[in-house]
């Protein structure tokens, strides 16, 4: 298929699944539920069908199985792209995922590659029970060895799920899930992509640097058009990638702002925010006419889903922190 | 009061003792077995083998220098040359016989134990050492060697190994007959791992794609301080029939029969009949690694036992009962351990440290500019100090 046309964050996936595997035979996709029924979130719809059960494989209810037996087919030159059902069933995979795709390449010095994907839907709002809204993108970030990228809309998440799959090196992938069936966008399939591992400005500005990545690239920009009415401009910049970060677009804005708030859904101790705010704090401390500032998750569990939309950063908090990083 | 754990009797199970009998030290009337502890050659309905004398003395030597291999390092750690060493004592047998069963197209998986059936894949013994002195984690090429990297957390390996049984699957390489083509795999692991939640899901994964792997566990009756009492209340090989495929307990001392067991088990899998579980009934003679102190928590009297099942002293009795040796043989293999005891402390001694730059070199296939950064600031620092001792 060619052409324009509209199409949500799941069909980009779909898509991009879909020529990955059309290009190169070595691509397999691995994971619970994702032949017939097509992935609980219908990702993989349809690929089974036309790839076969030995490319699209249907796996026992394991998730370090299905990591663990990733590493062994990568080994053996194959290129897998696993699914993890939901984030917060990612931990008992933990280990294969830290101690062993992470480190393969660095144990045999660089003897033996782990070309493979792990998809995360990753991230809160859509009124589950406790285990399916995790963000636990730092623990990955903060792993050498991994490469960890967040979409944030249908067009990246065409792009870059093919780009990661091409990738020789292990990446985390993380995939908004309250956006999978949201907006949509018109995708251009002749078009160049960015490459996969830098951030864009998704939005210019002259007031605030507001840093976002995946589910939270939506409400920052919904904060910069509500703020925009109060006559405040405020530049948006989807991270996309978060191991290794592209901090190159985030230092040039901040130089021109001088004031910056990061928001992501994950908690705020020890997260993305920290690292971002250490980072600019270093190379901009000159520039910064306040503390970077840091919207996200509470230091708590998960909460029930009846509250889940208090919890979550939104656009008021995001508002919320603009204001007080104007007022320094 | 017994010290072993009391479990259920009757309705609802067997007693342990019951299980493996006042004494778990013959492995039971199910071990199969081809050679006996005083050197008798006996015979077995399924898995029987024809071994040429020239297989008989290969056997002995490769056990031999695996031996020379395993106490060459520990004293290399004792002398403070190794870290650490994880000492394979007593299971030469079944690694040489596990080993020597592979076709050159197998892939093995092995645990950091797997010293013999390194040897018997071509790589040279100075290599295994790397990962004790810390000088590296592996310096061989695996997809060269067939041989993956010595994993230290139990079990994860086991998962690789039926990962790339699938492979090998999709590749079209099972059942082929082509005796060049078929392959497979075979993962080791020790008794203590198949209570590893990675092992049992790498039984089902292979179970429910019929991969062609061989799960190579050595119950050698310890895992550190833990005795087999603790992972099971059946023997091993009978969880296989659970997750739906053979399972055989071999004599782990004798590498005639380990050999025959798993040769079977390594065809019926490149023929695309699927897993086979082999449980190598041996016992760990030294240490779980030189850290340990088995004397803290085993019977010397259990010890002394297992000596009299040596793997290597029975087929030197064979060998030398049936005239399939003479002196020479004997006198050319101990010049051949003692040259490879020299090349083991010279060569490790020579190992060179790695360059503290060199820690940025693999992270990934494609570095980032944050490692380069990492690496230039680091290589500056240090640069600051040169000439300042001179």
């Amino acid at each position: 298929m060619s052409g324009l046309q509209k199409i949500t964050l799941a069909k980009g996936l779909n898509m991009g699944l879909r020529k990955a595997m059309e290009d190169d035979p070595k691509v397999l996709i691995m994971g619970e539920d994702v032949g017939k029924l097509g992935g609980v979130f219908r990702i993989t719809d349809g690929l089974q069908k036309d790839f076969g059960e030995d490319r699209v494989i249907d796996s026992p209810l394991a998730e370090s199985g299905i990591v663990g037996t990733a590493v062994g087919m990568a080994l053996r030159g194959y290129r897998p792209v696993v699914e993890i059902q939901f984030d917060g069933f990612v931990y008992p995979a933990y280990d294969q995922i830290v101690c062993q795709v992470a480190k393969m390449t660095f144990r045999s010095q660089g003897k033996s590659k782990m070309p493979m994907v792990i998809r995360i839907p990753f991230g809160g709002g859509i009124g589950a029970v406790e285990h399916h809204s995790e963000s636990p993108e730092a623990q990955f970030a903060h792993t050498p060895g991994l490469k960890v990228v967040a979409c944030s809309n249908p067009v990246d998440g065409y792009w870059m799920i093919q780009q990661a799959i091409a990738h020789d090196d292990p990446v985390i992938f993380l995939e908004p899930k309250r956006q999978y069936h949201a907006d949509k966008l018109e995708l251009d399939e002749s078009a160049t992509p960015a490459p996969l591992f830098t951030s864009r400005v998704v939005r210019t500005g002259s007031d605030v640097t507001v840093l976002a990545y995946g589910p939270t690239v939506k409400t920052a920009l919904k904060a910069a058009e509500a703020a925009e009415s109060e006559g405040r401009s405020l530049e948006v910049i989807d991270l996309r990638t978060l191991s290794p970060l592209d901090m190159a677009p985030v230092f040039e804005s901040v130089r021109r702002t001088g004031r910056v708030v990061v928001t992501h859904e994950a908690h705020v101790n020890l997260g993305m925010g920290a690292e971002l705010s250490a980072r600019i704090t270093e190379e901009c401390f000159y520039s910064l006419e306040a503390p970077v500032l840091r919207v996200g998750g509470f230091d708590t569990p998960y909460p029930p889903s009846r509250i889940e939309e208090e919890w979550l950063p939104d656009l008021d908090r995001v508002m919320d922190a603009v204001d007080r990083s104007l007022d320094y | 009061m017994s010290d072993r754990p009391t479990v259920g009797t009757g309705t609802f199970g067997p007693d342990l003792v019951e299980v493996f009998g006042p004494s778990q030290q013959d492995g039971g009337p199910e071990l199969v077995q081809l050679l006996t502890p005083e050197g008798e050659r006996v015979h077995h309905p399924e898995f029987d083998h024809d071994f040429s004398a020239e297989e008989l003395r290969g056997f002995y030597r490769d056990m031999v220098l695996t031996r020379r291999i395993d106490t060459e390092a520990t004293a290399l750690q004792r002398h403070g040359e190794l870290g650490i060493w994880a000492q394979l004592l007593g299971q030469e047998a079944a690694q040489i016989g596990a080993g020597r069963a592979l076709r050159p197209q197998d892939y093995v998986f092995p645990t950091y134990r797997e010293h013999g059936v390194a040897y018997c894949r071509g790589i040279d013994p100075l290599n295994l050492l790397g990962l004790f002195r810390g000088v590296d984690q592996g310096s061989w090429d695996p997809a060269e060697k067939n041989f993956g990297l010595y994993t230290i957390v139990i079990g994860a390996q086991v998962l690789h190994g039926v990962g790339y049984a699938m492979g090998i699957q999709r590749d079209g390489a099972v059942g082929t007959g082509d005796p060049d083509r078929d392959a497979a795999v075979i993962a080791h692991f020790g008794d203590g791992a198949s209570s590893q939640g990675d092992v049992n899901e790498g039984f089902i994964f292979a179970a429910s794609y019929n991969a062609p792997v061989v799960f190579f566990c050595q119950n050698n009756q310890w895992a550190i301080s833990e005795p087999i009492e603790r992972q099971t209340r059946i023997p091993l090989y009978q969880r296989a029939l659970g997750f739906g495929f053979p399972g055989v307990r071999v004599d782990g001392n004798d590498v005639l029969a380990t050999y025959a067991v798993t040769k079977a088990a390594l065809q019926r899998a490149r023929d695309g009949q699927g897993p086979t579980l082999v449980e190598a009934y041996t016992y760990r003679m030294g240490a779980h690694t030189t850290t340990d102190d088995p004397t803290r928590y085993r019977l010397s009297d259990d010890v002394e036992h297992w000596k009299l099942k040596d793997p290597i002293e029975r087929l030197r009795v064979y060998l030398r009962r049936n005239g399939l040796v003479d002196q020479a043989f004997f006198d050319d293999l101990d010049q051949e351990a003692k040259d490879l005891g020299h090349h083991l402390r010279e060569g490790c001694k020579a190992l060179p440290d790695p360059q503290p730059l060199s820690v940025f070199d693999h992270v990934f296939t494609e570095t980032t500019d944050e490692l380069v950064a990492q690496r230039d600031g680091y290589e500056a620092y240090l640069a600051s100090f040169e000439g300042e001792h001179a």
